[in-house]
């Protein structure tokens, strides 16, 4: 990122605080809408006790293990269905249905199935996210260079050089491009996972102040699990990028 | 020992190949000649075991090699990697020693999209030799290059070739490459193509 672009979102970030702070003074009543530096105060007081940053710990936590799960199972299955027509035929309803199936009813039925447990909240939030995956993958796999694919087999290599210096770079954009959404859409349903039924986490904590109607607490971690997000996708996505796409602009 | 049992291949309803046998002993250079379309690279790609819907057998040894119209490097790894994955049991030296041999020392950290498109095809051919092939496949290696670099990819070829002895087998539609690098020429012609006796 060059220096003009980061002014840009740095001006546009405070343009989005001067917006708070002028709806905060219209609607004038704390109790809906708090003026931002009042939620610093009760924040440092989270982050004192450490429960905030138990609550962060036990949501990234699910995100990265869904995340995970979600982008290793759907870029097989993704890579499968784009080289094979057959398998192709065979599971794109499924992968229809899975797709329009709302999240809710997801969740739903694996606390219901399973059990009101860690091994039900990640199922349920990977099995969202894998239909997406594997259909942003499947694009990719079906672009897949033949020549390629067929100067690899003639050299003999493995498996796992074939996957990893031939196919995997190939799919690289279409990876990024799932990654990004993914890493979003997740860890919005795994707050609604804990939201129903988990006794930790973002989600439950705004569960709680939601029910005490505390406008700022339910601010406090919604804001702090964004930051956590920005960080991720600053800190590790992009630089990760970077690294990948390198040979481009070399 | 390098043998072709070809009794057969469709592509759908339509035989693009008859019966097509032939043996290419160690060290001899085989070209396969005839008009464009004809099932030159079909035959190419079976032999190569690219290609495994047809009718027949084929023997071909483990430690193949094949250069391709295009140079077909993995644009997203080094020059040098792209020596070294496809030949693991190089070695670094070895690859540094194969990129020297077709002129290409002081590259090995570049990107194929940094070479020149001559530069990029004598890195697949030093890809190709790297290895010390016992088979060695070459798909219209020379087609729509400019007379000069041509020549020099031609040359190039012919050293190479002179030095590890591979039994090479060479598609091309170009009678005068055939004649100067082949010691034997196949013929193909009719549909399906079978092989004119020579």
């Amino acid at each position: 990122m060059n220096d003009s672009s980061a002014a840009t979102s740095i001006l546009s970030i405070l343009g989005l605080f001067l917006l708070w702070i002028v709806c905060a003074a219209l609607t004038a009543d704390p109790t809906i809408l708090p003026q931002p530096w009042t939620l610093i105060g009760p924040a440092a007081q989270q982050l004192k006790s450490g429960e905030l940053l138990y609550h962060l710990g036990a949501t990234l936590l699910r995100v990265v293990w869904a995340f995970a799960l979600a982008m290793g199972i759907g870029i097989a299955l993704g890579l499968a269905m784009g080289r094979s027509d057959r398998l192709n035929r065979w599971l794109d309803p499924w992968l229809v249905i899975f797709l329009n199936l709302p999240a809710l009813v997801l969740i739903v039925l694996c606390y219901l199935w399973i059990g009101l447990n860690e091994t039900a909240a990640i199922i349920a939030v990977t099995l969202n996210k894998i239909p997406n995956v594997a259909t942003v993958i499947r694009e990719g796999a079906r672009a897949l260079d033949p020549d390629l694919e067929a100067m690899a087999r003639v050299y003999r290599m493995s498996w796992t050089a074939r996957m990893r210096h031939v196919t995997l770079p190939q799919l690289a954009p279409f990876i990024t491009a799932a990654a990004r959404s993914g890493i979003a859409v997740i860890w919005k349903i795994v707050l609604v996972v804990e939201f129903l039924g988990r006794s930790n986490g973002v989600g439950f904590q705004i569960h709680l102040y939601f029910q005490l109607f505390d406008v700022t607490m339910v601010l406090i971690y919604a804001l702090s699990f964004i930051a956590v997000m920005l960080a991720v996708e600053w800190l590790l996505l992009q630089p990760w990028e970077r690294r990948i796409r390198r040979w481009r602009t070399a | 020992m390098i043998r072709a049992d070809i009794t057969s291949k469709f592509f759908g309803k339509q035989q693009v190949l008859g019966s097509i046998e032939f043996a290419i002993s160690p060290g001899e250079t085989v070209a396969l000649v005839g008009p464009s379309g004809i099932g030159k690279s079909t035959i190419l790609r079976i032999m190569a075991g690219i290609d495994t819907q047809f009718e027949g057998t084929v023997t071909r040894p483990d430690n193949m090699a094949i250069v391709f119209q295009e140079p077909t490097l993995l644009p997203w790894r080094s020059a040098l990697d792209n020596l070294l994955i496809p030949r693991p049991s190089l070695g670094r030296e070895a690859a540094r020693a194969a990129m020297d041999r077709v002129a290409l020392s002081g590259r090995e950290d570049a990107f194929p999209g940094q070479l020149s498109l001559g530069q990029q095809r004598r890195l697949a051919l030093a890809r190709a030799f790297a290895g010390s092939p016992e088979f060695l496949l070459m798909d219209e290696p020379f087609v729509s290059l400019d007379a000069e670099t041509a020549e020099q990819m031609l040359s190039l070829t012919e050293a190479l070739i002179a030095e590890a002895k591979p039994a090479t087998l060479f598609v091309t539609h170009a009678r005068s490459e055939a004649d100067r690098l082949a010691s034997r020429i196949l013929e193909l012609s009719g549909t399906p193509a079978r092989l004119l006796c020579h």
